[in-house]
């Protein structure tokens, strides 16, 4: 179903004036985390020339690093490895835990029964869970993802359980009294409320997740960034540690500022900016 | 509830509701409460604050189950006009009132509704951006959008400066003319009913029930100031002691 706002935008010479101070606004916070992050380069730089030690090459050395494994292509086969291990836990882990989640928040006497149940799961290790994990379901990549899953699911049902709690009775009669539809209502009643508390539990997630994961790749898979960090700490290779990281923050932060702001920004358009 | 045909009367027919709090205290809010809304009336029913008004609109909208007696809707679909505007914040004016609409009349064109609305201007504004009385006549389009056999109405124009909502009463009566439907209004507000409605039906205070009705035999169009003043008077002696 598509709605058509046909409304004229009296608005749009506005907003047209608007743009070009919004685009003046935005590069001044640029440029500062810009400066900020060459500073903290400097300082790096600065400290390893004080103190020379292979434990701790400068931001020069471990560049070079990252440059000879990207021309080899070992740093994207690794990146996108475990790339999809955080893409493939994380959707696992919001799927299942806003079910479960929302269940729990609807119905208070199933909350009262399995609220032990989540207490639990949220205090079990990680380790604890990877490592099991992988004795009863064999060192195989359903077993890494469900364990990162399993790690997060826990959060996410916390944060999805309130999301219900705070549910507006008011539009679920309205939608009864106009007759929406099932698919309606999920996407005009329910996610729309819910879309803080899904913004939360990704935000939280996608960071918990891309750490776990190394964890797994590091105790059983013979490819991504932990698999390589764990080969390098074998060699004391700290610069390719480092690189290995480096690269795989950028990736994160990149995938913040071009996916996750854009849908955060979009699905809260409709709030009431301070002007 | 059993829905028959179009043409047929909106029949209230409740033995009692009773709520019980959370101490165990039960209070009974409507006992032996029965009416009848003929088809293309525009019924008002009058009552002070706490009467259980709402409650009754709450149960003929299906919101409320737990009660006895029983109760017949028109056939067709089924419109209200809540208290507060109850719109979508995340969607705009116009999305709000399609999405009200069955799946087949999504597309329609809205165009002259939203024109004698006085809301042309405003149908890609967010909710927000729009003032209390200004929602409230989004509240509506949405109700008239749908075109329902059956309007219920639940003080739409509480906590509205005068003028406002002296415009608004005109807005609806104006949307409801071009096509009467049946249509149940609840308010404390006798000026309101006199001015709007068919009949006035008057509830007794907890536990409710019918006191007495009110024919209006007067067309709207005729109720001027003084034939107000008339209609108010007669009311008092009907009624002493109702205000």
């Amino acid at each position: 179903m598509t709605i058509d706002d046909g409304g004229e935008h009296t608005l749009g010479e506005a907003a047209g004036i608007s743009k070009g101070s919004v685009s003046a606004a935005m590069l001044m916070p640029a440029l500062t985390v810009t400066i900020s992050l060459l500073g903290l380069g400097l300082l790096w730089s600065l400290a390893a020339n004080t103190w020379p030690s292979r434990a701790f090459p400068g931001p020069g050395q471990v560049w070079q690093v990252l440059l000879r494994e990207a021309a080899s292509g070992d740093l994207f086969y690794h990146l996108g490895a475990t790339l999809g291990r955080v893409a493939a836990a994380y959707l696992v882990a919001m799927i299942v835990g806003s079910v479960i989640g929302i269940l729990l928040g609807s119905y208070r006497r199933a909350d009262r029964f399995f609220n032990p149940w989540v207490i639990l799961f949220l205090n079990v290790p990680a380790l604890v869970i990877i490592v099991l994990a992988y004795i009863w379901f064999g060192l195989n990549e359903a077993a890494a993802i469900g364990a990162v899953a399993v790690n997060k699911i826990p959060n996410v049902v916390v944060t999805m359980r309130e999301g219900a709690r705070a549910l507006d009775p008011r539009y679920a009669e309205m939608a009864a009294v106009y007759r929406f539809g099932p698919l309606d209502r999920l996407r005009h009643i329910l996610l729309p409320q819910l879309q803080p508390y899904l913004a939360a539990a990704s935000r939280s997630g996608i960071a918990l997740i891309w750490k776990i994961v190394l964890v797994v790749e590091l105790l059983g898979r013979s490819n991504g960034v932990g698999f390589q960090i764990h080969l390098y700490f074998q060699l004391f290779d700290v610069a390719a540690i480092l690189a290995y990281t480096l690269a795989f923050v950028a990736v994160m932060l990149v995938i913040e500022l071009v996916l996750v702001q854009p849908v955060e920004r979009h699905a809260t358009r409709w709030r009431r900016r301070p002007a | 509830m059993q829905p028959v045909g179009a043409a047929a009367p909106l029949r209230v027919d409740i033995a009692e509701k009773t709520f019980r709090s959370a101490q165990g205290v039960s209070v009974t809010a409507l006992k032996n409460l029965s009416f009848e809304v003929r088809q293309g009336e525009f019924v008002c029913l009058l009552g002070p604050s706490g009467c259980g008004k709402t409650t009754t609109l709450r149960i003929l909208l299906g919101l409320d189950r737990q009660f006895s007696g029983s109760f017949q809707l028109p056939g067709g679909r089924i419109a209200a006009v809540f208290q507060e505007p109850t719109l979508l914040p995340w969607r705009t004016v116009e999305q709000n009132v399609r999405l009200a609409l069955p799946k087949d009349l999504r597309m329609q064109n809205l165009d002259a509704l939203f024109d004698t609305l006085g809301l042309t201007g405003m149908r890609s504004l967010y909710p927000a951006e729009l003032s209390l009385g200004l929602a409230r006549r989004v509240a509506l389009a949405r109700a008239f959008a749908i075109e329902p056999a059956v309007l219920f109405l639940d003080e739409p124009f509480v906590s509205l400066d005068g003028r406002t909502a002296g415009q608004l009463r005109r807005l609806l009566l104006d949307v409801w003319s071009a096509r009467p439907t049946t249509a149940l209004m609840v308010t404390h507000n006798l000026t309101e009913a006199l001015a709007l409605s068919d009949r006035i039906i008057v509830l007794a205070p907890r536990p409710s029930h019918v006191l007495g009705v009110f024919d209006i035999g007067l067309p709207r169009q005729h109720r001027s100031p003084e034939a107000a003043n008339d209609l108010l008077r007669s009311f008092h002696r009907k009624f002493p002691g109702v205000t």
